[in-house]
């Protein structure tokens, strides 16, 4: 049976982690599974983890616009969904929904701030990797505020 | 003014400089400002375009545009034409039982052939999926020819916004090719992916040291993509493009669509990277 330590080492996101690390890592999680159509999180709502996607698709909506609700991204497998756990003052800013049937890995966000307190090392590797996440999500997203579909060059 | 080093002054053959005209058979709403004109010969056989060619249209009365050829079949010619413009609206209006001019088929293809025995990815952005139809129906055709992944990723603003839709669910139902479909924003149902395009390269199955890529979209779209690719570790010369640029004459005479050293209607529209690479950092071009 794989274990959680196995699962992390395994992930792109925790690439590079030493072993006697990634058990402190690991020390914080446990998998869970939602099934399609599920609510993971609510806008708002306090940030306690976050997920190491392991298989199926996960939808981030935004409520705050006319019409009903908005899917601004969709995260698949391998993908980490949540950072809110963080950065103050931990609540989520986005719904998380699944849209197909999905296994993750949950990571308990106070007992990894714990243990990033106490030590900095962890607690640098984690910021590094979040931090990374963040400008890549960022990046995309200021692709998609080009509107590059919009610009055709027909006559 | 300097002449582009390759240019060659030979006479282009009288069917390229003529419009031949054609009738419209069909005529088929993609989107909400994007037509599918499916169009036959008047007289004669038609003409036999490989995939990623194009054709000059003519709206006689208003005006000639390149536009790529999205179909073909037995002398029918199939265009998407999405209404921006003057001469666009135009053809996108052609009811069937109008008659269009044509001139062409035009400028380089897809190298569908030279990608027999490789992975394949194809990635389009918007009304980009057009030009590569003809190849990803040629990619499936024939799917035992290539490598064990051959890969349509295509991108658009909305999904209301995404041309062939039903074109491509079939193409993922028979499953031939792995099929990925992303947009900018959708409702909750949306059973698709969020995001742009590019990011979908990052986690498709090819091979990166013998896959071909073939890219069609807004430029700053194929940039981005061009950079997953790299990234990804695909050769320039395994990268393939098509340019968009303001073609007139389409015969490589009027210079209209110079880009560099080349002429967009002859030399292109579809390049490989390596041969790109330099004029695509350029501003002015």
């Amino acid at each position: 049976m794989t274990t959680l330590a196995e699962i992390l080492r395994d992930a792109q996101f925790f690439a590079g982690l030493r072993p006697e690390t990634l058990d402190l890592v690991a020390g914080c999680g446990s998998n869970v599974q939602f099934e399609a159509g599920a609510l993971i999180f609510r806008e708002g709502e306090p940030a306690d983890d976050f997920y190491l996607l392991r298989h199926g698709s996960v939808s981030l909506e935004a409520n705050a616009v006319a019409g009903g609700p908005l899917v601004i991204e969709t995260l698949e497998a391998g993908d980490v969904l949540g950072w809110s756990w963080l950065f103050a003052p931990h609540r989520w800013h986005f719904d998380a929904h699944a849209v197909t049937a999905v296994r993750a890995t949950a990571f308990d966000g106070a007992c990894l701030r714990g243990k990033c307190d106490a030590d900095p090392q962890l607690g640098y590797e984690l910021v590094s990797r979040f931090a990374q996440t963040v400008i890549e999500r960022l990046q995309w997203t200021r692709l998609r505020l080009l509107d590059v579909y919009g610009h055709a060059g027909q006559r | 003014m300097a002449m582009p080093a390759n240019a060659e002054l030979a006479a282009p053959p009288a069917g390229a400089m003529v419009p031949q005209p054609f009738r419209v058979t069909r005529r088929q709403r993609e989107t909400a400002d994007t037509w599918t004109l499916t169009l036959e010969p008047c007289s004669g056989d038609g003409i036999a375009p490989e995939p990623g060619q194009f054709t000059m249209l003519y709206a006689f009365g208003v005006g000639e545009i390149p536009i790529s050829v999205s179909g073909a079949d037995g002398g029918m010619l199939v265009h998407t034409v999405r209404a921006v413009g003057a001469v666009s609206a135009a053809i996108c209006a052609a009811r069937p039982g109008a008659v269009l001019g044509v001139r062409g088929p035009f400028g380089t293809g897809w190298p569908v052939r030279e990608a027999e025995g490789h992975d394949v990815v194809v990635v389009a952005g918007g009304v980009g999926l057009a030009p590569l139809r003809t190849a990803v129906r040629a990619l499936e055709r024939s799917r035992a020819d290539f490598g064990p992944e051959v890969t349509l990723l295509y991108g658009g603003r909305t999904p209301d916004d995404l041309l062939f839709r039903g074109e491509l669910a079939s193409l993922a139902r028979r499953g031939k090719l792995n099929v990925g479909v992303t947009v900018d924003v959708a409702r909750p149902g949306w059973v698709g992916k969020v995001g742009v395009v590019p990011k979908l390269i990052d986690g498709a199955a090819f091979d990166p040291e013998s896959v071909v890529a073939m890219v069609c979209g807004p430029e700053i779209m194929m940039r981005f993509s061009v950079a997953a690719l790299r990234d990804r570790g695909v050769a320039p010369e395994r990268i393939y493009l098509s340019m968009e640029r303001n073609m007139r004459c389409a015969v490589g005479h009027c210079g209209h669509c110079q880009l560099g050293p080349t002429l967009v209607c002859r030399d292109g529209a579809v390049y490989s990277y390596d041969r790109l690479a330099a004029l695509m950092g350029v501003r002015e071009l």
